[in-house]
């Protein structure tokens, strides 16, 4: 797993409380792993403050599961 | 029209002197001070540099980890103190009617440590307005009254009364009144503060309201002492479970008091310094007794606002002179704030459960902390000072008082 791969799940696990196995590349952040819409909007801001960029509010809707955020952080942080 | 009855079917309370309601009253009656030094920052710049915490708490025993962080401290403490009138009062949820049942919550201000950390949190950056998603939802006070009704399904009235150090008070004769009118069964009713951050502190230090005492912060609340200095800030919270007489006979309920009176007035004198004369308390413990049906004579105990202030103490007690009369010298009077500190909006709540132990133990809690006799107040008064004393009482009225000028006062009778 990359180093962005492991700090996005560990993101996930601390904000959601959930646990870490649950948190597969598959998982939806609402379905998934009992977000709302208001701890999808905390996890895209953790992800820029984290990685230090600023994601535009309609890239942000596109990331529905931990694969989506992972791949887009994969391919836009420097 | 006829009113229904309003009976006290569960309590609950977390306080700087116990975190449960057994423990309070304990606290209450050991005259047992909650004041210390501040652990929640560092205060070594502050005036005032101690506090009534709540202390050895472990928010994760009772809210899942998940949910607590979404919750500012005093919804925590809201959510444990009821956890506790909840099973106290023993309902079972399936049978009750939810739409009859309500929240009525008081809080002072809300989530301050929010505010506080979200706006330092963007002062500090470099102007980008990142604000967390649940800055507002964890900040606002009624959010209180919300994550209760989600817990237990009660889907009757639900809102959150602010009128300062009244909050709770206000929060109580709502309740009652929904009752009493027909409109509801059961509210869970209280309320809860957290208000020992940078900004309570700092911002009461500046309007000169607090105490000073560092060097002996368990002696600092000494209501109606001559070198009484301000009040001490308190946290926590207290919770009343409010049902309708019937309705908790019917289901063979524990009563513990009844709720038989309650007042509501404004000042409308001055923002934050109470009436010289008392006038609005005076008013306020009048329109309590009407509201009972009960003439001064009957009442036993006062559970006093007595802040500690300079001022506040002297115009509550020339209030309770003028509407008592000679009876005023055959009352039990006490601050339990001399113990507990001053919890603002919860305030109301802990002091409602002071006033119900009080009545139903047969024991008035003390005024801690007195020294020195103040020629202000009339050495004929008995204001309970630094020993509990037995008493039997049949009704006992508390007050709170709130910047702008906020008066409330209820009055709780034995239940046979």
């Amino acid at each position: 797993m990359s180093e962005i791969a492991q700090k996005v799940k560990a993101i996930i696990v601390d904000k959601l409380g959930v646990e870490e196995s649950e948190v597969t590349l598959e998982a939806s952040f609402t379905n998934d792993l009992g977000a709302d819409s208001l701890d999808t909007v905390e996890l895209i801001m953790e992800f820029e403050k984290e990685f230090n960029i600023s994601i535009p509010d309609d890239q942000a809707e596109q990331i529905g599961t931990v694969g989506q955020a992972v791949s887009y952080l994969e391919a836009n942080v420097k | 029209m006829n009113l229904k009855r309003v009976v006290v079917t569960g309590i609950g309370a977390l306080t700087p002197i116990g975190n449960t309601a057994e423990e309070f009253w304990s606290g209450l009656i050991n005259g047992v001070s909650g004041a210390a030094p501040i652990t929640r920052f560092d205060a070594s710049l502050f005036k005032t540099q101690f506090a009534c915490e709540i202390k050895n708490l472990d928010v994760e025993q009772f809210i899942d980890r998940k949910e607590a962080r979404k919750m500012d401290p005093f919804t925590q403490y809201a959510m444990i103190s009821v956890e506790e009138a909840m099973n106290d009062a023993g309902f079972d949820l399936e049978k009750i009617d939810k739409s009859r049942a309500g929240v009525i919550w008081g809080s002072g201000i809300g989530g301050l440590k929010t505010f506080q950390d979200e706006v330092k949190d963007f002062a500090n950056g470099d102007g980008t307005p990142r604000f967390n998603p649940f800055f507002i939802p964890k900040m606002i006070a009624d959010i209180s009254a919300g994550f209760l009704s989600i817990k237990y399904g009660f889907r009757g009235p639900n809102f959150v009364t602010v009128s300062a150090c009244a909050s709770a008070t206000n929060a109580l004769i709502d309740a009652f009144n929904y009752i009493r009118l027909g409109k509801a069964d059961i509210f869970i009713s209280g309320g809860s503060e957290a208000a020992v951050t940078e900004a309570g502190i700092g911002g009461f230090n500046a309007m000169k309201a607090l105490s000073q005492r560092n060097e002996s912060p368990e002696t600092a609340s000494r209501p109606f002492d001559k070198d009484r200095d301000g009040f001490v800030l308190g946290e926590g919270a207290g919770a009343l479970i409010l049902e309708e007489y019937e309705h908790a006979k019917a289901r063979g309920a524990k009563i513990y008091a009844e709720l038989v009176g309650g007042g509501m007035t404004a000042d409308a004198y001055h923002i934050t310094a109470p009436h010289p004369e008392g006038l609005g308390a005076s008013n306020v413990m009048e329109i309590a007794l009407a509201d009972a049906n009960l003439k001064p004579e009957e009442i036993d105990y006062i559970n006093v606002h007595g802040t500690s202030t300079p001022l506040g103490d002297v115009g509550e007690t020339k209030a309770i002179q003028k509407v008592f009369g000679d009876h005023a010298y055959k009352l039990n009077i006490s601050s339990t704030k001399s113990m507990t500190g001053h919890l603002l909006g919860a305030a109301g709540a802990i002091e409602a459960i002071a006033s119900i132990f009080a009545i139903r133990n047969g024991i008035v809690p003390p005024t801690i902390n007195h020294f020195t006799d103040d020629e202000s107040f009339d050495p004929r008064l008995n204001l309970t000072f630094n020993k509990a004393q037995k008493r039997e009482i049949n009704y006992a009225l508390s007050n709170t008082f709130g910047f702008g000028g906020h008066n409330c006062s209820v009055i709780f009778k034995k239940y046979n």
